[in-house]
């Protein structure tokens, strides 16, 4: 099939503008079937493409549209479909439309409905642009596409001012970020004369000298990463993001969007393997925004809130496993990662959608049995990102965690003790929010209590497939599928005895953060006040590290000051303002001085006349 | 010779315009000025042997004619407005 890559990134499009430009004139079922027909119709084409692949062997090149020519050098729209773009690209439409399908459920009494799925589809459009493009240009415009259709879905209800702030925090901490990838796009280009991706991995790897520091580049696009996936030092934008509907945090800020960092660092492996600088830098900031996300996490009470930072510790986690090396296992955490986080946030939306838009954990309780299949797939879910055996979280945190450890190309046992400590705090904040979700006495107010129901059929049967996914999709060994695109790191020879040992160390992990939380949460005698030591680390945790104040105080305030006085006050009022009174007021008083030779007196008049004849006669006599 | 008398006449009647302050005597010594200047027209004729000098003066006849037409009854309007001669009083008329 010709075309095939093309039409992948046009349907989600098609969708976006027959939704968006008369999706609300046609009604909620055009709008439904549209805006979900194509993204799975897009999943099959995916498959179809995914089957060619494999029977041809060779990635699929497809070129679109020349989009300028600058002195021989071509831009191109140009896509590219080899394994792990088939892996990204397959959870991207797959995942993407079962929310799509979810959405309808959740999303039917919105006034906006087919604004919504626009949205939602210009999402898929941006994000399928992003993992099919060939080169940096084309993945940069996917990039920042997803990071408007982010925008548009945080902000999506924008009446109410907070929401609107939110998308607005997000949009402009990722153009921080972006700025890092940009300086790294025009090194790389200078350099290379190209923003190809295969050819700048060939051209790292060829064992030649490169043209340009590997680390620097490295770092650079890092930076872009940081902001996209939310690491630290730009993670503040992602709890934010939870204002928008549950089912867009689900798809764009868990599975897939927050996830382009990890996959722009796997696909140019090719650069970060040789910088070891670069790797040892992503690796740094993955294990500590892993391990402090998860730290916060734990005081949080929003039901969203503890999952939004729960993704920022997981896609540390992703980062850890990119930073020593093992792409494989990170492209292997980001599919599991997708599948259950996704049912998480799909759970909690239905946890939401039955108590009528209630997100405080400290109100609910004892919910198992009044909407039995969210708490079955929530619990499947939590279990699976717990890395309980056997489901899907066991087996790739556990290739995490073990190459973190073991890996020739940075791993150690600091990396391994702190990503461990984050995987035990994952376990007991998850558990936490299951037992104070579904378990103990109801502590919602009558009102609440009276009208909880479970949710309709499309959205359960989603949880449903999600839930067996996050149970089952362990079991596919993707990093040995993507090996040889991506190698596996070699595991230091003297630690291999320790695999075994290490498998049983996280699996006790796993299990001690659910006995910790049953523990804690599990009895009646949860309300007793806590130690006093405990509160002021509470009153950190639970402030989230105080870092939004932090960058309230150190950046905001400072930029404000400056902007007000400095380029308000000085610039624009005085400067500026300042010239052009000052030019006119010179006018108006010279003005002022000559209007008075106009004093009505008609002697003075003639007067002035001939003096003037007299003047100009006598100077033509001098220079006639 | 004449013009040395056009001169005169055109720089008396300009001095009268701007010395004096009665509007019916800055209208002669206009009309002084003006005769200056046809003065001088017809001796520039006589001595360059050319009638256009002279069928000019003519003309200037005319229309100063039409002039002191208007201008009488203008000033007439102004006197009995404000029973003044002196222009002066008339300053407010500026824009």
């Amino acid at each position: 099939m010709q075309h095939a890559l093309s039409l992948i990134v046009g349907l989600p499009l098609v969708g976006f503008l027959l939704n968006g430009l008369i999706g609300h004139r046609l009604g909620k079922r055009f709008v439904s079937v549209v805006g979900c027909g194509l993204p799975v119709l897009a999943f099959l084409v995916v498959v179809k493409c995914l089957l060619d692949l494999e029977q041809g062997g060779a990635p699929l090149v497809e070129t679109a549209y020349t989009w300028a020519l600058i002195g021989g050098r071509a831009f191109e729209i140009a896509f590219y479909f080899d394994r792990l773009t088939a892996v990204m690209a397959l959870i991207v439409t797959g995942v993407g439309s079962l929310i799509h399908i979810y959405s309808i459920g959740y999303m039917k009494e919105d006034a906006s409905y087919a604004r919504y799925f626009a949205y939602l589809n210009l999402f898929l459009f941006f994000m399928l642009m992003l993992v099919l493009g060939k080169s940096l240009l084309v993945l940069f415009v996917g990039w920042e596409g997803v990071g408007l259709a982010s925008y548009l879905l945080i902000g999506f209800w924008f009446e109410d001012p907070d929401k609107a702030r939110a998308g607005k925090k997000a949009f402009i901490t990722n153009r921080i970020g972006d700025t890092g990838f940009l300086l790294g796009m025009f090194v790389l280009y200078q350099a290379f004369g190209t923003l190809d991706m295969v050819t700048i991995n060939g051209a790292f790897s060829s064992g030649a000298a490169p043209a340009v520091s590997a680390s620097l580049v490295g770092i650079l696009l890092f930076i872009g990463a940081c902001g996209k996936s939310a690491q630290i030092p730009l993670h503040v934008w992602l709890p934010d993001a939870m204002a928008g509907p549950t089912p867009v945090s689900a798809l764009i800020h868990a599975a897939t969007m927050v996830t382009a960092g990890v996959y722009l660092v796997a696909r140019l492996s090719g650069i970060y393997l040789h910088a070891p600088e670069a790797s040892a830098v992503v690796a740094t900031v993955g294990v500590t925004t892993a391990f402090f996300a998860a730290t916060v996490a734990i005081a949080q009470t929003d039901i969203k809130k503890v999952l939004a930072y729960s993704t920022i510790s997981q896609l540390g986690f992703m980062f850890v496993a990119l930073g020593v090396g093992a792409y494989g296992v990170a492209i292997f955490h980001l599919y599991t990662h997708a599948f259950f986080k996704a049912c998480l946030f799909l759970a909690a939306g239905s946890v939401i959608h039955a108590l009528g838009g209630e997100q405080d954990i400290r109100k609910m309780g004892g919910l198992a049995r009044r909407i039995p299949i969210t708490f079955v797939t929530f619990a499947v879910a939590t279990a699976a990102i717990a890395g309980i055996p056997p489901l899907a979280g066991f087996f790739s945190k556990d290739e995490v965690l073990w190459f973190a450890f073991a890996s020739t190309r940075g791993g150690s046992t600091l990396l391994y003790v702190a990503a461990a400590g984050t995987a035990l705090l994952t376990s007991f904040y998850m558990f936490r929010l299951l037992w104070l979700t579904f378990f103990g006495a109801s502590r919602m107010s009558a009102e609440t209590e009276h009208h909880v129901h479970e949710s309709p059929p499309s959205m359960t049967g989603v949880l449903i497939v999600l839930a067996v996914l996050s149970a089952v999709s362990g079991f596919l060994a993707l990093p040995h599928y993507l090996e040889p695109l991506l190698p596996v790191p070699q595991a230091l020879p003297q630690l291999e005895h320790l695999e075994t040992p290490l498998v049983l160390v996280s699996v006790a992990l796993s299990l001690l953060g659910l006995i910790g939380a049953a523990f804690l949460f599990g009895s009646a005698h949860r309300a007793d006040p806590m130690p006093h030591a405990l509160q002021g680390l509470h009153r950190l945790l639970s402030g989230k590290y105080y870092v939004d104040e932090a960058y309230d105080r150190l950046i905001a305030r400072p930029l404000y000051w400056i902007s007000e006085r400095v380029f308000l006050r000085l610039g624009d009022q005085r400067i500026l303002d300042g010239s052009l009174n000052g030019i006119a007021a010179l006018g108006q008083r010279t003005a002022g001085v000559l209007g008075r030779v106009q004093n009505g007196s008609l002697h003075l008049y003639a007067l002035f006349v001939v003096v003037g004849v007299i003047a100009s006669l006598a100077w033509s006599w001098r220079h006639g | 010779m004449l013009i040395a008398v056009s001169m005169a006449l055109f720089a008396l009647g300009l001095l009268g315009v701007i010395v004096r302050r009665n509007v019916l005597i800055m209208l002669m010594c206009m009309e002084l000025m003006l005769n200056g200047v046809s003065l001088s027209l017809v001796a520039f004729a006589q001595q360059m042997a050319s009638v256009s000098g002279a069928v000019l003066v003519f003309l200037i006849f005319v229309v100063a004619t039409a002039e002191i037409a208007i201008a009488i009854p203008i000033v007439l309007l102004l006197v009995r407005h404000k029973h003044a001669m002196d222009l002066d009083a008339y300053a407010d008329l500026k824009g």
